[in-house]
């Protein structure tokens, strides 16, 4: 087990592109044993995708069950997520280890249908909303190269009618 | 170490004015940091960090030039920088009604009682000149819990005819 370094802002390969996970090897579960390890050195955060530690490889670990108040699914091992629906659109705040003193307003899909696979390669598919859907867009976007600043809506006119390409294409 | 000013600067807005104003802090090798720019009513206004190696006396003098030409009315001060320091909000507030004065005045009392930081206040007066609506948007910390902020707008609501509601703030980390 070992702690792994996180990337931050303007690093440029956090705007790499991850790559699907093809092998279900020995390497990826201790991979995720020393990613999660990582994940949990940050007790405020509810999301990390393995770009932010330098592999590019389409894996995150969510987590939102330490914020009780929102309906949530426990700890998330997720290999190729994907969004297979989306629906309605929410306003929220967000930051990310990636990106260290600063937060900002983003919109994102308020539910979603996500459909990834566990560490064993065995199928979940999962219907979620508010905070938890959040997390996984966030996290998503990661493996896209993507960071919520990309994302960020103006500070002053974030309460007005916009309009705006959807959250998740 | 470095030398931090914040420039104040307000004049009627016209095209051009933040554009010309940084390039002069830049010809002075001025580096910028958090700003706020905004139109309110018909006036363009800054305030803005500028780290800079020529004394403010220097700066003050290059600066009229432009501002003279602009007719813009400015005012530097020596400042902390203070950077990387970001506190978050946890809490946004809302009001509305009838533009009357006082609301600011007694929306900030009571929400200062209610334990709240303010850490950014927005307001603009929209509606028509005939019946002008005021709208006020604030973030802050609710350093004595969210019930005390809730009663305040409760009490604030019903005494100044205004719609005020908070909405508490969960930044998502990921």
């Amino acid at each position: 087990m070992a702690l792994l370094n996180i990337l931050v802002y303007p690093d440029e390969k956090l705007k790499q592109v991850s790559l699907p996970v093809e092998e279900f090897s020995e390497d990826l579960k201790r991979f995720i044993e020393d990613f999660e390890e990582t994940f949990r050195s940050f007790p405020g955060c509810v999301g990390i995708a393995a770009p932010q530690v330098g592999r590019f490889e389409r894996v995150v670990l969510v987590d939102i069950s330490h914020k009780p108040k929102h309906v949530n699914h426990g700890f998330l091992v997720l290999i190729n997520p994907e969004i297979t629906f989306c629906e309605g659109s929410s306003l929220g705040r967000e930051g990310c280890l990636s990106v260290p003193d600063y937060t900002g307003k983003v919109e994102r899909a308020k539910s979603i249908t996500l459909k990834a696979l566990n560490q064993n390669g065995e199928k979940l598919e999962f219907q979620m909303s508010g905070y938890e859907a959040r997390a996984v867009q966030h996290e998503i976007d990661h493996l896209d190269g993507k960071l919520f600043l990309d994302r960020l809506v103006s500070r002053r006119n974030a309460l007005s009618k916009r309009i705006e390409t959807p959250t998740n294409p | 170490m470095e030398k931090w000013l914040m420039l104040t600067l307000v004049g009627k807005d016209r095209p051009g004015i933040v554009a010309k104003v940084s390039q002069a802090l830049f010809d002075m090798q001025g580096n910028l940091g958090e700003a706020s720019m905004t139109r309110l009513g018909g006036n363009f206004t800054i305030m803005l960090m500028v780290c800079i190696p020529e004394s403010k006396t220097v700066v003050q003098e290059k600066l009229q030039k432009i501002c003279d030409e602009l007719d813009l009315f400015f005012h530097l001060d020596a400042i902390e920088a203070g950077l990387h320091q970001h506190i978050e909000p946890d809490v946004r507030i809302s009001i509305h009604g009838a533009d009357q004065a006082g609301i600011v005045a007694h929306a900030t009392d009571a929400l200062n009682k209610a334990g709240l930081n303010i850490l950014n206040l927005e307001s603009d007066v929209g509606g028509s000149p005939e019946n002008p609506v005021y709208v006020m948007h604030i973030e802050g910390v609710a350093g004595k819990g969210f019930d005390a902020v809730e009663k305040a707008l409760q009490v604030l609501a019903r005494e100044n005819d205004v719609v005020a509601r908070m909405t508490p703030i969960d930044t998502m980390v990921g």
